[in-house]
């Protein structure tokens, strides 16, 4: 009923004012309608995300009575986790990133065939995505804890009796492997999407005529596919690193502080030794990090897709 | 068997040995969490829970601070929800239905920041939100979580808004009604599921969310922060049944915005 009213309204408005009215007006109001629209989000973003990221740099920075100093640099540095922390993130990154990259490529391509059940694996492949860097961590801490599942299956095949201490401070190989284990497994689901939205932009097209070509399977994914999905990539493998340089929980609630990474310093700093300062001197070098590798990222994977023809 | 054959169950097979690594693990959480308190240090594990029973998930929701944590948890969601929904979804629409200067900087903003290490904004922010007044509340974490969670909700609202078919609004005003009233008349409407979808987004990187939660709160704890807090104190139970709590609801919110996922994580500027 109301809508109708309201209808009628707006009938009658045409009506009484000259069409060139608004007309005239609308194309003025078009122009400024959008920035209105993201005003508000831009505003939020600036105060929730760039200024406090100037204030990290400012806190860093800061000594007794707001003066500035390097202090707080010098004092992380010289502390005996930091050096550790840094080498450990570094290699939980580079470890990481290959092996996930292949894996969640292969998940993609798999997905991508359009293979019966694809609804089905899509779903349960995204699972873990729904999960917290948190509750992987305990998910695999039941699994590898002394009395958990693995050592309890090496107990049935007779492999062992008592079970191995995978997470003891002891055995650094042991304590990677066991976190990369985790860590792959909660975060290869986002790059699998960010590559799958990939694949699904390249028009089919493409490799049907590379298949009239008679292009075989490899030539196919070398000369067209990673090519197409460059930009995919460069986004996957960006977003990737900087998440890796922040790992935080899934080590602390696996291997706790065994194996000290950047993100469980800063947090220790905060939480434990409430020293702000130094937390932010943490957190400037794990920014500084993801600057790098984004820029590294951004130089060697080239926008520039070129289409090789796969029967060169 | 054919080449075609061949390589459709090979296929198959990766797909399904992914499908195991993936599903067996959470199967373990649940296994572990499902029995009697005292059986997470039995030895060998039984593969199949023997003696199911509630106890340890009885345990930890009835745990000194839980029950607190879990309404502080729910609180902090949908504060995040309702302010990135009531920002994002303008900017999505105008993303979707707008062309005009410096949009094109405006994506590559919204992109980035997705991926802003929110270990960098929790540290200052803890300091600002105390002379704020936000430090140890609700708000507080739910503004941060909203700051996380905007970027997609903006970029999975302009999906949405992208397959609401523009004629259909100017249809609508052809027969008199305003942009506005086509906006909430016919887009709206249509939009609807992919809304709830960027909402359930939300909803989930928050109720996952902890480092943030964690510094930004002493006393009034969302759950992942007090599991964290509790790792090395609590009884291993307890972190199982946290671990089982904390997924749940997160696996069905995904199930429900599975189709969306593509759009809120795949999308790449070109």
């Amino acid at each position: 009923m109301s809508s109708r009213v309201e209808t009628a309204g707006a009938w009658g408005e045409e009506v009484t004012s000259s069409p060139s009215v608004p007309s005239r007006r609308r194309p003025r109001v078009e122009a400024v309608a959008p920035y209105l629209l993201l005003a508000p989000s831009v505003f939020f973003l600036s105060v929730f995300v760039v200024w406090p990221a100037i204030q990290a740099i400012h806190l860093a920075f800061e000594g007794p009575n707001n003066t500035l100093t390097s202090y707080n640099f010098y004092q992380m540095t010289h502390e005996y986790t930091f050096w550790p922390s840094v080498k450990n993130t570094l290699i939980f990154m580079v470890s990481i990133i290959p092996l996930e990259f292949c894996l969640a490529f292969s998940m993609a391509l798999i997905i991508n065939t359009g293979l019966r059940g694809q609804q089905f694996f899509l779903y349960v492949w995204t699972i873990p995505l729904a999960i917290s860097d948190l509750a992987a961590g305990i998910v695999w801490l039941s699994i590898y804890t002394q009395n958990g599942y693995f050592n309890s299956i090496l107990h049935d095949l007779g492999l062992s009796q008592y079970g191995y201490q995978f997470l003891s401070y002891q055995n650094t190989f042991s304590l990677f492997a066991v976190c990369v284990v985790a860590e792959i497994w909660r975060s290869t689901s986002l790059v699998m999407l960010i590559l799958l939205g990939g694949l699904q932009g390249i028009p089919r097209e493409f490799g049907e005529a590379a298949d009239v070509f008679g292009a075989t399977f490899w030539q196919r994914l070398w000369r067209i596919t990673l090519p197409l999905l460059k930009p995919s990539i460069r986004v996957a493998l960006i977003l990737r690193t900087i998440f890796a340089i922040q790992v935080f929980a899934v080590i602390l609630a696996l291997v706790g502080s065994n194996l000290p990474v950047l993100g469980a310093q800063a947090y220790n700093w905060y939480h434990s030794y409430q020293n702000p300062n130094i937390a932010a001197a943490y957190s400037i070098v794990i920014l500084v990090l993801s600057v790098l590798t984004t820029a590294f990222y951004l130089t060697v994977v080239r926008n520039k897709a070129e289409i090789a023809g796969a029967t060169r | 068997m054919s080449r075609h054959g061949l390589r459709l169950a090979l296929l198959y097979a990766a797909a399904l040995l992914i499908t195991l690594f993936l599903l067996i693990p959470v199967y373990f959480i649940f296994a572990a969490s499902i029995g009697p308190q005292n059986s997470v240090y039995d030895f060998p594990k039984p593969l199949v829970p023997q003696n199911l029973s509630f106890d340890t998930l009885s345990f930890f929701l009835h745990y000194q601070g839980v029950p607190e944590a879990f309404k502080m948890s729910v609180e902090v969601g949908i504060i995040a929800v309702a302010v990135s929904l009531i920002l994002g979804a303008p900017a999505g629409y105008a993303i979707a239905r707008y062309t005009f200067p410096g949009k094109n900087v405006l994506q590559l903003i919204v992109l980035a920041t997705r991926s802003f290490p929110v270990i960098i904004l929790s540290i200052p922010l803890a300091v600002t939100f105390l002379s704020w007044n936000l430090y140890d509340t609700a708000p507080g974490v739910g503004l941060v979580h909203t700051a996380m969670g905007l970027p997609v909700t903006i970029l999975i609202t302009a999906a949405v808004f992208y397959g609401v078919p523009v004629d259909l609004e100017e249809a609508a005003t052809t027969l008199g009604c305003t942009r506005i009233g086509a906006f909430f008349r016919i887009s709206l409407p249509m939009a609807l599921p992919g809304l709830a979808a960027a909402a359930l987004f939300t909803f989930v990187g928050s109720w996952n969310e902890v480092f943030a939660a964690s510094i930004l709160t002493l006393q009034n704890h969302t759950l992942p922060a007090l599991v964290l807090t509790s790792l090395n104190i609590a009884p291993l139970q307890f972190s199982f049944a946290a671990a089982v709590i904390l997924i749940v609801p997160s696996m069905v919110f995904i199930f429900f915005i599975r189709r969306y996922l593509v759009a809120g994580w795949g999308q790449v500027t070109k």
